[in-house]
């Protein structure tokens, strides 16, 4: 009989597990589906003076980081200074996609604080942006030798999440 | 009473996609429009989640916008359509999303709290009903009951 009186507290138990768990969960980090998947192909202009074309098929072979940033995006400046210290590393060439921005405002940004990409192609209408299921700047791909996309990181890159899961990944994929 | 509510309801569920609707430039067919926003009003938008592409006003809503239109020009189906959102956006950019393994539980759940609910509901009600319709004294007891209580009552009057 005295068990009767533990339902309510069991329940409420219950509703704090599944609170609790959902406060640790973020809704913003949709899983991409294109992990696993070829990253799509684009050809677009470079932001160097003067552009050139710079192919996606380019960068097969190698493992690289495609980071999505814009020159207007408060989280992709949050982001720079450890865009900056990671390509100083050579852990991995990373690439800009620069999301709809201007690109006289992205060089701008890259000639004040640094610039840590090989490349960064110019993405205006933001097309490349969409092929890439891209739907909040900052966010970076890990894309692999024979181009497939295998991770997706959505916000900023901070010190921690690249020392536990970018690079690690990076050379596993390397070493493949 | 029901018209005073539902109706006042109804109508704003008619009139709000008319609103929505003012926010998109118009396109020389209509008729691809109305399909462009009963697509656009199924599909999530994801810079501001709990907003359609059709209701949304942020950037990538009007891009994505653009891009079905662009799409119903060409000639895609429906269902092609929402195939390339998918491809890119996840299955989470359906409002309706497909019933798969990892939906199941999605679309069976209410069903099933409902039953279990109902269950409790029913059992509870039926325990309550037995307890009520059980004799509280068998005659013999009721008898005893009864003399006791007499003797009592003599027992406090002298």
């Amino acid at each position: 009989m005295k068990a009767r009186f533990l339902i309510p507290l069991a329940i409420f138990i219950a509703m704090l597990v599944f609170l609790g768990v959902g406060l640790k969960l973020d809704p913003r980090e949709v899983p991409s589906p294109l992990i696993g998947k070829p990253a799509p192909a684009f050809s677009l202009q470079t932001l160097d003076t003067p552009p050139r074309a710079l192919s996606s098929a380019e960068m097969r072979g190698q493992v690289w980081l495609l980071n999505v940033w814009a020159s207007w995006c408060s989280g992709c400046r949050e982001e720079h200074p450890v865009l900056v210290e990671l390509s100083k590393t050579r852990a991995v060439p990373i690439y800009g996609l620069d999301y709809k921005d201007q690109p006289d405002d992205a060089r701008r940004l890259l000639n004040g604080l640094g610039n840590p990409y090989v490349a960064s192609v110019s993405d205006l209408d933001g097309r490349t942006g969409i092929e890439f299921g891209v739907y909040g700047v900052p966010e970076t791909f890990v894309i692999d030798k024979a181009g497939i996309i295998r991770h997706k990181q959505t916000g900023p890159i901070t010190p921690e999440i690249w020392r536990d899961t970018i690079l690690p990944l990076v050379k596993k994929l390397n070493a493949a | 009473m029901l018209h005073k509510f539902v109706l006042p309801l109804l109508l704003a569920a008619l009139l709000s996609p008319a609103f929505a609707k003012e926010a998109v430039p118009a396109a020389a067919d209509p008729a691809a429009e109305a399909r462009l926003m009963t697509l656009a009003s199924e599909l999530r938008c994801l810079v501001c989640q709990n907003q359609t592409i059709a209701d949304s006003n942020a950037d990538l809503a009007v891009d994505l916008r653009n891009e079905i239109r662009e799409k119903i020009e060409s000639g895609m189906s429906d269902a092609e359509i929402k195939d390339f959102m998918v491809a890119r956006y996840g299955d989470f950019v359906l409002y309706r999303p497909p019933l798969k393994n990892t939906t199941l539980f999605l679309w069976v759940g209410p069903f099933l709290l409902l039953a279990v609910g109902g269950g409790i509901l029913y059992f509870t009600l039926r325990q309550r009903r037995q307890r009520a319709a059980e004799p509280e004294l068998s005659r013999d007891e009721q008898a005893l009951a009864e003399s006791l209580l007499q003797t009592d009552q003599t027992k406090e009057t002298t």
